[in-house]
């Protein structure tokens, strides 16, 4: 039991990453990137290419893919973003599946059928564990991905809260016309954020590639992981999107234990109640479900 | 020369002309009131000057150079900030948050996150809260703060006195006496007459997106404002 | 002042569309099978049009998901012939159970924002679909059929899904109208054309939502089940396909988002697209994600909404005119 929570935390950590970007552009920007899944496969891609190519580390290959990404989701802002926000909530939704499914086939145009995996270039890395008391193992892989996540989240974070760019951005979210008036080039802002939304995106892809294997299809499910990560959460700080991901990924563990078929299952359920309770307590949900979730929450308060 | 220099400018919002055929200047170091009822157009004119809403025709120079065109961010940098109504904020950051956010543009001049908690000392206490938790008052001072920040040339003030208790207002224009002193060219909305009277060199009455009155403070009287602010003046008052 | 519902041209809309109901209900008396085949796809497709554009063009709630109706309207329509009830009737009871769940999805789902709704759809599908396969009757991937339709002759089968497929088109699409024509469906109309003056019209913009949902739910749910009925296999995994999906927002956002007409001007150019290019494979999914991605950023209203503020026609007595007679003095 212990070693499938370590394992399931572990897994959160890599939903944790690949969500990450989504939530930050999320919030910065309240767009969801529909295209968040299949960036997060193109980056998976490139470094497996670059590796391939020049015989070189995955990890020297995402030095090389991270400011390329950051590239992409500065034009992304630019050129498809920016322009479908101001045609109202609804337009980025569409232009966002629209460029998923161009990504998605190029690359199947691409790279064909077969799927690819990162981890052959790695050596042992993909094998290595630690052994914990209790005659636990944690592959070091995982753990690295995990301590990553806690690094660029507490990086985003700080780079929020503490610096000159990170109150531009914040203020822009809030109301770019104000963040205008007071000095600050809203697009700008919005530019950088998106760039650095997708440099986070070339990690987990690279992330992703190391894990497992993948195709060119494989940007779907990291996009459904990754909103489902981000509501549990809450979307409110990064912090609560990697809570999100590690019950995400207990609930997909729990699932998988219960059915053979179960670990999507399991998710997909722990999102859906969580998505639930939420609604319940604003008050939202018709159903009797709510007036038990008022109770209890009168019952808590007295 | 003069600092500000507006020139037949037709703002509009869709088929709606709120601001007509408006022309004037302002010279440095003068500080010019605008007056005229509500939905005279003086919050849409002040929203244009700074960028804010977008100029349909007509001109507006600072300095000698048309900024008709330019993004709000960057005439900010060129010295025109906005205090704009209903302040604006930013809400769920600090004071010294909003007051670090003014200085974006990186204009050098007098105006420092200290200096502006000597300017407004009701805001020393409240330096790391939430600006959302905070009185009409303070988030007032908080925004003309932020607007200083930027060391600005020309300092645009939509109605700082809305919503505000007569006490806080007199607060409020006491803080801002020094700056008036400085030099720093004023354009200020100001609902209450005898306040505007008080403080401006000069006064702009607005009726239904038309400038109908534009004098010296001195040459004109409350009775001529306030008939042009009725639109009772007989025509051909506005020089 | 008068005001005009009814122009020359949706009166002559009318009645055109009336002869060619009628035409199109002759087609297999004369027409070859591969004919009466690609119409009844093109009736589908129409149907899907149609109902993803009135959630989001009249409802504003853009989804990602609708493939969960489609799977589940196919899904019901094999449950309930296994248990022996007549296919054509299962299709309908299949359609009409699907309609209750999206009623019941809609309690929660229609107060979550724009792309939360829009991913939160995919997911709903996402479960839809691994539950789908943990029925022993689906066999998992492997799928299964409808098999109770073998009991009808080849040719009578052909010609019974095509008017099943014609008649659940016009039904439809009359449904659709009658809704649009309601006040609320009005209102929604108002609000795409102008956000201030559906405020004051003061209508339920939840319960508005809602019936959009419910009869998209219906309508997709028999959109899957008639295409169920064409090919007769049923694989989860092809007809949970989030690929449906796509070609819904093609066919409307082309066409004209909210706009009544749009709709099937998308679906035929659909139709044709995939006619000529579906052979091109990869490069024709390409040209589809292209097209949404250039309209969605260039051309928002579609087609026909460029070719309705150009030229002012209006085929479907769905607006007013106002016409003011020119004071004389």
């Amino acid at each position: 039991m212990t070693n499938i929570l370590i394992q399931a935390v572990l897994l959160g950590g890599y939903y944790a990453l690949i969500a990450c970007g989504l939530a930050f552009m999320f919030q910065v920007m309240r767009v969801i990137n529909l295209a968040h899944g299949s960036l997060a496969v193109v980056s998976a891609y490139a470094v497996w290419s670059l590796s391939d190519t020049f015989d070189m580390s995955p990890f020297v290959a995402l030095l090389a893919v991270v400011p390329v990404m950051g590239v992409a989701g500065w034009l992304l802002q630019r050129l498809v973003l920016e322009r479908a926000v101001r045609g109202g909530e609804l337009l980025p939704v569409l232009s966002t599946f629209g460029l998923a499914i161009v990504l998605d086939n190029l690359l199947f145009q691409q790279f064909g059928a077969d799927t690819r995996s990162l981890s052959p270039m790695v050596g042992d890395l993909s094998w290595e564990a630690y052994e914990l008391p209790g005659n636990i193992y944690v592959g070091k892989l995982p753990v690295y991905i995990l301590i990553a996540v806690i690094v660029i989240i507490g990086g985003l974070d700080l780079l929020l809260k503490r610096t000159a760019l990170g109150r531009q951005i914040r203020a822009t979210a809030t109301d770019p016309d104000t963040a205008g008036l007071v000095g600050v080039d809203a697009r700008r802002a919005a530019g950088i954020a998106a760039a650095l939304a997708t440099m986070t995106v070339a990690v987990s892809g690279a992330a992703l590639g190391l894990r497992g294997t993948f195709d060119a299809y494989a940007g779907a499910p990291q996009l459904l992981f990754a909103f489902e990560a981000t509501i549990i959460g809450g979307a409110r700080s990064l912090w609560g999107v990697l809570a999100g991901a590690i019950v995400l990924a207990v609930a997909q563990s729990v699932g998988a234990q219960i059915h053979p078929q179960g670990f999507l299952l399991g998710g997909h359920i722990a999102f859906l109640v969580v998505l639930f309770i939420r609604l319940a307590l604003k008050g939202k949900a018709p159903l009797r479900l709510a007036g038990i979730a008022q109770l209890t929450r009168k019952g808590a308060a007295q | 020369m003069s600092i500000l220099r507006v020139t037949d400018l037709d703002v509009r919002y869709g088929q709606f002309r709120a601001v007509r055929d408006v022309s004037f200047n302002v010279e440095q170091g003068e500080i010019l009131a605008i007056v005229g009822a509500n939905g005279a157009g003086k919050t849409t004119l002040l929203r244009a000057l700074a960028g804010a809403n977008p100029v349909k025709a007509g001109t507006v120079q600072l300095s000698g150079t048309d900024i008709t065109h330019m993004p709000s961010h960057l005439r900010v940098a060129s010295g025109l900030a906005l205090v704009p109504e209903g302040r604006k904020l930013f809400l769920d950051m600090t004071v010294e948050e909003n007051l670090k956010l003014g200085r974006t543009v990186g204009r050098t001049g007098d105006w420092t996150v200290e200096r502006i908690f000597e300017t407004f000392p009701n805001l020393v206490k409240r330096r790391h809260s939430a600006t959302g938790t905070m009185s009409g008052g303070e988030q007032q001072a908080t925004a003309i703060g932020r607007a200083l920040m930027s060391n600005p040339d020309v300092l645009i003030l939509d109605e700082v006195s809305l919503g505000l208790s007569p006490l806080v207002v007199d607060q409020v224009y006491a803080s801002l006496d020094g700056l008036l002193k400085t030099g720093t060219t004023i354009i200020l909305v100001e609902q209450d007459l005898s306040r505007a009277m008080a403080v401006a060199d000069r006064v702009i009455c607005m009726l239904e997106g038309h400038v109908v009155l534009d004098s010296p403070m001195g040459e004109t009287t409350r009775e001529a404002i306030t008939a042009a602010y009725f639109g009772t003046a007989p025509q051909g008052e506005h020089a | 002042m008068t005001i005009h519902r009814w122009t020359w041209q949706s009166k002559l809309t009318f009645t055109l569309a009336a002869a060619l109901i009628l035409i199109l209900a002759l087609v297999p008396a004369f027409a070859s099978d591969s004919v009466n085949e690609r119409l009844t796809v093109l009736f589908i497709y129409v149907i899907l049009a149609a109902m993803w554009n009135a959630m989001a063009g009249y409802g504003g709630l853009v989804s990602i998901g609708n493939q969960l109706f489609f799977g589940l309207g196919a899904y019901m329509t094999i449950r309930l012939a296994d248990a022996g009830i007549n296919p054509f009737a299962a299709m309908v009871l299949g359609a009409v159970i699907v309609a209750g769940l999206s009623w019941v999805l809609s309690l929660f789902m229609l107060h979550l924002r724009a792309g939360e709704f829009a991913i939160g759809m995919w997911v709903l599908a996402s479960i839809a679909h691994l539950c789908v396969n943990l029925d022993p009757l689906i066999q998992g991937e492997t799928g299964t059929s409808l098999i109770s339709l073998n009991a009808y002759a080849i040719a009578d089968r052909r010609m019974m899904i095509f008017w099943a497929a014609l008649i659940g088109m016009v039904g439809l699409l009359a449904l659709l109208f009658a809704v649009l024509r309601t006040p609320s469906g009005l209102a929604m109309q108002a609000i795409r054309d102008n956000e201030e003056a559906a405020d004051s019209i003061g209508v339920n913009p939840m319960r508005t939502k809602r019936l959009f949902f419910v009869l998209a739910g219906f309508g997709t749910a028999v959109a899957g089940a008639l295409w169920l009925a064409q090919v007769s296999a049923f694989q989860p995994k092809t007809y949970f396909s989030v690929q449906w999906t796509a070609y819904m927002i093609f066919m409307v956002l082309v066409g004209g988002l909210g706009r009544f007409e749009g709709a099937i001007l998308g679906a035929l150019i659909f139709f044709a697209a995939e006619t000529w290019f579906a052979a091109t494979g990869v490069w024709y999914l390409i040209g589809l994600g292209a097209a949404a991605l250039l309209f969605s950023l260039l051309l928002p209203k579609g087609l026909w909404g460029w070719i309705a503020t150009r030229t002012g026609v209006s085929l479907m007595p769905l607006g007013y005119r106002v016409h003011m007679e020119t004071p004389s003095k």
